[in-house]
């Protein structure tokens, strides 16, 4: 990719992501509707729902959140900036889990009983999903011996050959990252639920639209991750990781709303079995080629 | 260059001056002075060694009267071992000292013709060791000037023996230049022997009986380790006719028979020092020490002796069995001890698990071998000894303030007692929260791993490095939790001297996170390439560029919003608590009409995390593996 190639991707990231993100969320919730035979919003209706938020009067919980939610947000900008201009994907990571502090430290910050707990299952689910996640950067470094998201393309087969347990694994952890039943163990959608609304309890206003939007970038980000598994470099590989991408959602979708919440406890033993059982597999069957 | 020389004979001669000043006053004014000197010292070493062009350096070819001093010491040493280990009934511990003594006693009698070698050895490593031990090592001794002071006045029943301490303060100091100064593997071997005892009789300091229990162990675990050196070291003499430790160094690399054995006994004995399992256990126990001038002169400096050989060893162990049971040891420390410490409230233990933690890192790294991990691993180092050192000074600080180093009860440091809670907020971003310290370490060891085709290592660091996230965020979150407050101030009673060291480690944390790229590349690089003389960039451009944009961002964005904020007022509410508010958000009318106390506490998964049966379980695993590593080395060596 030429340096124009990569700061256009690059942009186009920025301002494209949150159109896309809140499209998916739209969707994510009319098709969540329709799966529990309700009509359900306008596919738009997160953009109206942000849109709201904008025009609220600022109300904060502590007055450093407004700063905190920022960084938060800036730090997941960097994040997708870095992987979709072709950059390390492992530095890519380590940028995502400070983003993921800065958001623990916007909840604790409210002293909100509820966005204290769910602050603390935000860190279990940290330690759920970040070494699948840091597996699967190994992964790629290991099948095409580049962390670089530009070479990752550049094969003649898709990725996901090499690595399907990676991809289980991957996939997993999303289901972590994104807090989709059954491990939304630190938020709930509705209030009358244990936890509230999770981190965001307390956020209000802008802030709220922030944290939205952050996640909006967030979701983009991690499903630009899964359609590196299936692009190469023919063409027709870009229908087939949007189509993937796809499949992955409706697979979340579907989790989601068929799933009870199970107990951290459990969601943190089994996310490290499976992560071991996939990624730690996959992983040792590529070194041993690698040594042949 | 006489100022070596001075190095190591300057803090003990202090050291016996220190053992006639009475006086209070008097010994903070020569510790004062002579840590001052000792600054100075280290300073005029980098710059001369800086001008004789920044490389290897080669001293003292002959000195007989040293060599017989330093053997007359030995066995006053192990005199002084033998009596103490009778004073307490802890008769078995004298052999591990009787024995090693009392072979090379025999071996240096026998006055072997050796080839001869230089006894001084400078290079990178060994200044940067010098820069660590001169300019933390001083600053520890600052700090512990005010802080006995205020031990004594807080606990009357322990009898006031200061001038012994500051005595054995010093002597360490000395050892430690010593041992990472010298090249001769005997000298190596007697200051290695001092340092163990030196550290005995710190943590006995206050004769009470967890103490006097806590040094026999830390004893004879390092005495152990001493005894391997021993044995190792002959067995090298004999074979190879010198004790010189490059050369071993290079016989390692060149894969000679009589190089193995002398290594893999070299490296265990590093295991011990380093505080491994199954060895943790003496640096955990060294925390009963006055705290924190011994608990942190343990954690930041001489923990570091035992990583110190291993980098040494490092590229003599790359891809043997001694390098992967070293991997093995150190990256599943790594691990355990990371899990142990998400289960603990006491600050004091959460820095001790961390230190162990963190020293299974770097020892796996060493273990490595390859110049990535080398780097990583030396990139540790430096910032582990100044984050912990400035960590422990704190909680101890912190300790005299709130009255208790319990994790929940410094909730809310930040409003309470802002100065101190700035400088541990520093001190944990710097160990682990990117940009910073550990982030790019691990990113340099992980694709080492991959490039060594290692999958444990890179299992120990993908999990350790989650867990270890999870203790320092949470610790970090209580730092800034507001509720149960009741929003009055701590009286601040940091000293001033704990003060200026406090702000020097501050500072040299923050200059050492935003100068990274620059240190890694004056200073790592050559490192390496002495180490392995070829040698490429760990840190490519793109990383590089990443990193300087997030450590931009992360001095950015604070003062943005501190202009944006000043200007933009949002107001504050109450929390939600899902009944009404008492008035401030410390608590709420539950549904019979009567107000409930409101309390945050962090996860420390108690019920799931029991650090007895981990450890037992580590200890298991590790001895174990180190015995049947130990005699796959040894027995293929001698077969």
């Amino acid at each position: 990719m030429s340096l124009l190639a990569r700061i256009l991707c690059g942009l186009a990231f920025v301002v494209i992501a949150p159109l896309c993100g809140g499209l998916f969320d739209g969707i994510d919730r009319k098709l969540s509707a329709r799966m529990q035979g309700r009509v359900g919003p306008s596919i738009y209706q997160s953009f109206y729902d942000v849109r709201k938020l904008f025009y609220k009067k600022p109300a904060v919980a502590d007055p450093m959140q407004t700063f905190l939610v920022a960084s938060y947000m800036i730090l997941l900008i960097m994040t997708g900036t870095i992987f979709f201009t072709g950059n390390d994907i492992l530095m890519c990571f380590f940028v995502l889990s400070t983003a993921m502090t800065f958001l623990y430290f916007a909840a604790i910050i409210s002293s909100s009983p509820y966005a204290t707990i769910a602050a603390g299952r935000e860190l279990v689910q940290a330690v759920c999903y970040e070494p699948a996640v840091l597996l699967t950067a190994l992964g790629f470094y290991l099948a095409t011996n580049t962390f670089d998201t530009a070479g990752l393309t550049g094969l003649d087969t898709s990725l996901i050959v090499y690595m399907p347990g990676f991809f289980i694994a991957f996939v997993f952890a999303m289901v972590i990252k994104m807090r989709k039943s059954p491990f939304d163990v630190s938020t709930s959608h509705h209030a009358h639920q244990e936890l509230v609304g999770g981190v965001a309890t307390e956020m209000s206003g802008r802030n709220l639209a922030f944290f939205h939007i952050t996640e909006w970038y967030e979701n983009v980000f991690l499903f630009g991750v899964i359609s590196l598994f299936f692009l190469n470099n023919h063409l027709w590989s870009i229908p087939l990781a949007l189509a993937a991408d796809l499949v992955v959602f409706f697979f979340l979708v579907l989790l989601d709303n068929s799933s009870a919440r199970v107990k951290w406890k459990n969601m943190l033993g089994l996310s490290w079995i499976v992560t071991l059982l996939t990624a730690g597999v996959n992983l040792f069957v590529l070194m041993l080629v690698h040594l042949v | 260059m006489p100022v070596t020389i001075f190095l190591i004979c300057f803090p003990v001669l202090v050291a016996a001056g220190m053992f006639f000043i009475r006086s209070s006053k008097v010994r903070a004014w020569v510790s004062y002075g002579a840590t001052g000197c000792i600054i100075i010292a280290v300073g005029v070493l980098f710059v001369q060694w800086m001008m004789r062009g920044a490389g290897k350096i080669e001293l003292i070819t002959e000195a007989h009267t040293a060599d017989n001093l330093m053997l007359g010491a030995e066995v006053v040493l192990m005199c002084i071992v033998t009596y103490l280990c009778f004073k307490y009934r802890k008769y078995w511990v004298s052999i591990l000292s009787i024995a090693p003594t009392m072979l090379l006693v025999y071996y240096e009698l026998r006055r072997p013709s050796l080839r001869h070698t230089p006894y001084i050895y400078i290079d990178h490593l060994s200044m940067l060791m010098c820069l660590i031990v001169g300019i933390i090592g001083s600053l520890i001794i600052c700090y512990a000037v005010g802080y006995m002071h205020g031990y004594h006045q807080h606990h009357k029943e322990v009898e006031d023996r200061r001038y012994y301490f500051f005595m054995i303060l010093f002597l360490f100091l000395g050892a430690m230049f010593g041992f990472v100064l010298s090249e001769s593997l005997l000298w190596i071997d007697f200051f290695w022997e001092i340092t163990s005892v030196c550290s005995f009789l710190l943590i006995g300091y206050t004769r009470t009986e967890e103490a006097i229990n806590n040094s026999f162990r830390a004893l004879w675990m390092n005495l152990l380790g001493g005894c391997a050196l021993a044995v190792g070291i002959v067995y090298y003499a004999v074979n190879a006719g010198t004790v010189s430790f490059h050369s071993l160094i290079v016989a390692g690399i060149g894969h000679v028979w009589y190089a193995y054995i002398p290594i893999a006994l070299i490296a265990f004995a590093a295991l011990t020092k380093a505080a491994q399992y199954p060895f943790s256990t003496w640096l955990l126990g060294a925390m009963v020490a006055p705290t924190p001038s011994s608990a942190l002169l343990h954690s930041a400096t001489m923990v570091k002796a035992g990583i110190y050989v291993l980098f040494r060893l490092g590229p003599a162990m790359s891809l043997t069995t001694t390098g992967n049971m070293v991997i093995f040891v150190g990256g599943f420390t790594f691990f355990m001890a990371s899990i142990i410490a998400i289960g603990q409230s006491d600050a004091k233990r959460v820095l001790a698990f961390s230190t162990v933690s963190n020293l299974g890192l770097m020892v796996a790294c060493a273990g490595c071998g390859v110049p990535e991990t080398i780097w990583a691993g030396v990139l540790l180092m430096v910032f582990h000894a100044v984050s912990k050192s400035l960590l422990f000074q704190d909680v101890g600080a912190t300790e005299n303030a709130i009255g208790s180093r319990d994790i929940e009860d410094m909730h809310g440091l930040m409003y309470r007692v802002p100065r101190l809670a700035v400088f541990m907020f520093i001190g944990i971003a710097g160990m682990f929260l990117a940009p910073f310290g550990m982030l790019i370490s691990k990113w340099s060891a992980l694709k080492a791993a991959v490039d060594e085709s290692n999958i444990l290592f890179a299992m120990f660091i993908i999990f350790g490095s989650a867990t270890t996230s999870f203790y320092w965020t949470k610790w970090m979150g209580k730092l800034i939790s507001r509720s149960h407050l009741t929003g009055e101030m701590t009286i601040d009673k940091t000293k001033k001297n704990e003060f200026v060291s406090l702000s020097i480690h501050a500072v040299l944390m923050i200059a050492l996170c935003v100068l990274l790229p620059l240190i890694s590349g004056a200073y790592v690089d050559p490192l390496l390439t002495e180490m392995f003389g070829t040698y490429q960039d760990v840190l490519n451009t793109k990383v590089l560029v990443i990193l300087s944009v997030m450590i931009a961002f992360v001095f950015a964005v604070p003062i943005a919003s501190y202009f944006y904020f000043k200007n933009h007022k949002a107001e504050v509410k109450l929390t939600y608590m899902s009944g009404i508010n008492t008035g401030d958000n410390n608590g709420f009318i539950d549904s019979f009409g009567d107000p409930k106390q409101l309390w945050l506490s962090n996860f420390y998964f108690r019920s799931f995390i029991h650090p007895h049966q981990l450890r037992v379980i580590s200890q298991i695993v590790t001895t174990a593996v180190i015995i049947v590593m130990e005699i796959m080395v040894i027995g293929g060596a001698l077969l």
